[in-house]
């Protein structure tokens, strides 16, 4: 009888998973997208786009997305041209895209202030010796600030995919049966919550890990010039642990 | 002058929602959200100082734990630890309260809603706070340690006066991000139903139909909250490395 049920209810709650993974891609796909904008506007040197940009990571990442996800499907919906709009109506009155939209107005934020950082990180030694080989802005941009910056950038965006994942299950707030939503059905038709979030908490644990070790795998294969060459990994013993 | 006359109107009935009571119960709402971020905190700081020690013994046991412990409530969605901590602390109550027959079988004990949200949020605050003490420790200058130990000090007299001070100075700025979080995660706590700033504004906008106003405050109240700690902390930053910088 244990064992049926955690093996049902793993079952139950897998099958939602493509759910949770639809929201989880695009609202990175979408994020990045704002995020890659946002970061331009922030480099190009324009103060009035500083501004903004800055006013808007202030705002997204000073409040809870939860705050975001209810001001988005639920209070947008009070502007006449909102409902008006065969568009934008259309977007808002689903609470799937609402989480989509929220999701990634939200990881825009926290992502522009990542690739910003990279950016500035980018040895400014390297962008010389391109100007001095004559590049043209555009190929320096492409060979050179870009590479670097991107494999900079990857360990900070890695942990903010992993957050994208545990926000997913807010979209259970607004009735979609995702992951989250699915587990919550069960728990209520059972009263065994220990049980059934259990067994959510390991699927969710498990897509985290495989996330994680995914982007360490990259991580691994774009830096060969960081590690040591093979012959002098022996010499190089790990200090003894004083304390 | 239409769109004024608008934004007049919205304004008064903003004013005439707030001035009915929904001001006051959104001041409280903020009272509610500030007391779950601190004790929240406070249950973080114990778990998260003993669960960075874990990381360091020497055990393999208990270097396990703490390992585990930062994976799990870091890897895991806040919403479902904070449901885990409610229905399963029901689950239990429910279940020991059925078999000692203090209530009958068919009764449910409830988990208090403000102590299962403390609980949960406070255990998913000690997993950061367990990464930024680690990491602040690892920033303790080796030699220090090592010369303690050649003075003859004790493991205690060593954590008392050389890692300790060090390490609330150098936790400074990863507490105040922490902090941030924690104000945020305090917000999925409503769904327990404990009365904070996000549950205050759910039901006014429910029963006032003027969704769109008090979310917006609900968000302003929160940017509030979060952009006034951060000259808190820089404060507390300054006073704890005060002994680190020049003075002018």
């Amino acid at each position: 009888m244990g064992f049926d049920f955690y093996l049902s209810t793993m079952w139950n709650v897998l099958k939602a998973l493509p759910l949770t993974l639809e929201i989880w891609f695009f609202g990175i796909a979408f994020g990045l997208i704002i995020a890659t904008g946002l970061t331009w506007l922030r480099a190009s040197g324009y103060k009035l786009g500083e501004y903004f940009t800055r006013a808007y990571v202030f705002v997204f990442r000073g409040s809870p997305l939860l705050v975001q996800l209810y001001l988005i499907y639920f209070g947008l919906s009070q502007f006449d041209f909102v409902r008006h709009s065969p568009i934008l109506w259309a977007i808002l009155r689903d609470p799937m895209y609402c989480t989509i939209v929220a999701m990634a107005l939200n990881t825009a934020a926290y992502e522009s202030e990542i690739f910003r950082g990279a950016l500035r990180a980018v040895p400014v030694g390297q962008i010389e010796a391109a100007k001095a080989f004559g590049m043209p802005a555009f190929t320096r941009f492409r060979l050179v600030t870009l590479p670097i910056a991107l494999r900079l950038a990857l360990p900070a965006y890695s942990t903010e995919i992993i957050l994208m994942t545990k926000a997913t299950a807010l979209a259970s707030v607004v009735t979609i049966m995702e992951m989250m939503g699915t587990a919550q059905k069960i728990q209520h038709d059972t009263f065994r919550p220990i049980e059934v979030l259990t067994c959510a908490g390991v699927i969710y644990l498990l897509l985290n890990l495989s996330i994680a070790r995914l982007f360490a795998w990259v991580e691994h294969r774009l830096s060969p010039h960081l590690r040591p060459p093979p012959e002098q990994r022996q010499l190089i013993k790990p200090v003894p642990e004083v304390l | 002058m239409e769109f004024l006359s608008d934004l007049k109107d919205q304004v008064s009935t903003a004013y005439e929602l707030l001035a009915a009571g929904w001001g006051v119960q959104l001041l409280w709402g903020i009272a509610w959200t500030l007391a779950v971020t601190v004790v929240s905190m406070l249950i973080g700081a114990i778990l998260g100082s003993l669960v960075a020690a874990a990381k360091f013994s020497h055990r393999g046991g208990l270097r396990f734990i703490g390992e585990s412990y930062t994976t799990v409530f870091r890897g895991e969605p806040e919403l479902l630890i904070i449901y885990l901590f409610y229905y399963g602390g029901t689950q239990v109550l429910t279940g020991v309260a059925r078999s000692t027959g203090s209530i009958s079988s068919t009764d449910i004990l409830n988990m208090p809603s403000f102590l299962g949200g403390v609980l949960a949020v406070g255990i998913i605050s000690g997993a950061y706070q367990a990464e930024v003490f680690r990491g602040s420790f690892l920033a303790i200058h080796r030699g220090e340690l090592e010369a303690a130990r050649a003075y003859g000090m004790s493991a205690w007299l060593r954590f008392r006066l050389v890692v300790m001070p060090q390490v609330l100075r150098l936790a400074v700025p990863g507490l105040g991000n922490v902090w941030q979080l924690t104000i945020k995660d305090s917000a999925l706590i409503s769904v327990t139903g404990v009365a904070e700033l996000m549950l205050t504004a759910n039901k006014a906008a429910r029963s006032t139909h003027h969704s769109l106003l008090f979310y917006t405050l609900a968000g302003i109240l929160y940017l509030v909250m979060t952009s006034i700690s951060t000259p808190i902390f820089d404060k507390a930053e300054r006073y704890t490395s005060r002994s680190f910088t020049r003075p002018k």
